[in-house]
């Protein structure tokens, strides 16, 4: 893959998703840029697990592209699974591997997708892992781990292969309270290292002190994008305007 | 310390499973003699005893059958091992996705309508005799072979849909993972579904096995001397049918193993999961 120095990292142009009768993205349009972290905001089912998961190429577009460094990797001729490797996906819901240890749920991509052999896999695993706070679990297997932890555990293979680009899926929805810190500290940490980041998320509090930029979405499309202060402190929109009401009423802005 | 409460909340519970296990001792004892009085006072009783429980005779006639089971033991093995590896292969072809597997995921459906709805014993007359009847050079007519040949069709594809059924409940939030990872379709269903799909069918996969234990006689219809056949022969020759009771309680001692194995392999499948 060629990388020019002006191409965004991940460039998402005119992309549409239905499900059925449902138009879930209508036409939208984003850059992230390397080491910027761009967080998508918005009410559940305004798309931005979807433009995730298209950006991931885990779901066909029906319209639009997805380039990586320039490149179309929406284009039904280039190999998917080889795009896949320059991004990494944490979901909400962890998604481990549950029939494999901690270090073999790491160490997985990185050996048979990767060619790493075992010995330097494991190694890089464990670092990774105790980097996380995870180290002495590296071999108890994921259902023995708290939300938090399995959480962290999925960032960690995420971060394995070392991908450009770290896609986060309203990655502490499903925690409880006391263990959103953990993961959120985590994040906090790989933005500050440069990562570039795209992720989902209902923490406004963390959007504002992490985001490079916020998108809005609404009803599939990108309402509106800019600094945190500027789209959670001084929106532009009506509907940005009253999705933050909603969320300041909750007490959670 | 426990506390007083505790200790006559456990000293109630004592004496509640005495209690039950009183009760079921009696009710065991009282249905067991119920059973045994009436039928030993059946009045054919006599001489059902004679010709399907006499002692002489079974023991007599115990090394022929076992020599028979022997056979039944083996061909039992190889079958399960093909049967395995040829089930999982259509499984794995009903699964693909994508208009170029269209042939094979066609050939793969119509295999398994075809041998899970043939009933085996017509399986086995069709390759057992029909294939030799074919005089074609190359064709084995050994009975044990063909009626070997006929278990493993008909049982793959009652095995196929078991491993089917175990792919396809599998999440698809691990498929994502897994492609999200950069695996392609084949390393996924090798590394990620298999492993847990094969784990939940095991209990299935195991009644399978038993059921293909005693199947395994059915190859005595082709002239095989297997257990079954051996009973017959001994049965034939000394106009007693106790032979035939030999024989299945071989079957019957031959599958308690299995259904213990599948009972511990479900306990500690659910030790697993319940973490």
């Amino acid at each position: 893959m060629s990388t020019s120095a002006t191409d965004p990292v991940l460039a998402v142009r005119g992309l549409v998703k239905r499900y059925g009768q449902a138009t879930v993205l209508d036409g939208v349009d984003l850059d992230v840029h390397e080491h910027e972290v761009v967080v998508l905001i918005g009410s559940s089912g305004s798309g931005k697990s979807t433009l995730l998961r298209c950006a991931n190429l885990l779901e066909e577009l029906d319209d639009g592209q997805v380039l990586l460094d320039g490149v179309d990797v929406s284009d039904p001729r280039v190999d998917a699974d080889r795009a896949r490797r320059a991004m990494g996906i944490v979901f909400q819901a962890f998604n481990l591997f549950p029939h494999m240890s901690v270090l073999d749920n790491v160490t997985l991509a990185p050996r048979v997708v990767h060619g790493v052999p075992r010995g330097t896999a494991d190694d890089r695993a464990r670092d990774l892992l105790s980097r996380v706070g995870l180290a002495d679990k590296a071999d108890s297997y994921p259902d023995r781990l708290s939300g938090g932890q399995q959480q962290r555990v999925a960032i960690a293979r995420a971060l394995a292969y070392d991908p450009r680009l770290l896609l986060f899926d309203e990655i502490t929805s499903a925690l409880d309270p006391e263990l959103v810190g953990e993961v959120l500290a985590l994040v906090r940490e790989l933005a500050g290292q440069g990562r570039t980041i795209l992720m989902a998320t209902h923490e406004m509090g963390f959007a504002k002190q992490v985001a490079d930029r916020v998108c809005f979405l609404d009803g599939g499309k990108l309402v509106e994008s800019g600094p945190p202060e500027q789209v959670l402190g001084d929106p532009t929109h009506e509907r940005t305007r009253r999705f933050l009401r909603r969320i300041i009423d909750a007490g959670r802005l | 310390m426990t506390s007083d409460l505790q200790r006559e909340r456990l000293a109630y519970k004592r004496s509640r499973s005495r209690r039950s296990t009183a009760v079921a001792l009696v009710s065991t004892v009282v249905f067991a003699a119920a059973v045994w009085f009436s039928v030993t006072r059946a009045p054919g009783w006599p001489r059902v005893r004679l010709s399907f429980f006499n002692l002489s005779t079974a023991w007599r006639t115990l090394p022929a059958v076992l020599d028979g089971l022997w056979l039944n033991l083996r061909v039992l093995v190889v079958a399960e091992v093909l049967i395995l590896v040829l089930a999982l292969g259509i499984a794995g072809l009903r699964t693909l996705r994508g208009p170029v597997w269209f042939p094979l995921r066609a050939l793969a459906t119509g295999y398994v309508d075809l041998f899970r709805g043939l009933p085996l014993i017509i399986c086995l007359y069709l390759v057992g005799f029909g294939l030799p009847g074919l005089r074609l050079s190359g064709i084995p007519n050994d009975p044990v072979l063909l009626g070997g040949i006929a278990l493993v069709l008909v049982y793959s594809a009652f095995v196929a849909e078991v491993f089917r059924a175990g792919i396809e409940s599998i999440h698809p939030s691990q498929l994502a993972a897994a492609r999200s990872l950069g695996l392609d379709h084949r390393k996924t269903m090798r590394l990620v579904v298999l492993p847990q799909a094969v784990r939940r069918v095991l209990p299935a996969l195991l009644n399978d096995f038993v059921a293909l234990q005693k199947d395994c006689g059915l190859i005595s219809v082709l002239g095989a001397v297997d257990a079954v056949r051996a009973a017959q022969i001994e049965s034939a020759g000394s106009y007693n049918f106790t032979p035939y009771v030999v024989a299945g309680l071989l079957f019957v001692l031959l599958a308690v193993p299995s259904g213990r194995l599948a009972d511990w392999m479900s306990r500690r499948a659910a030790r697993r999961q319940g973490a």
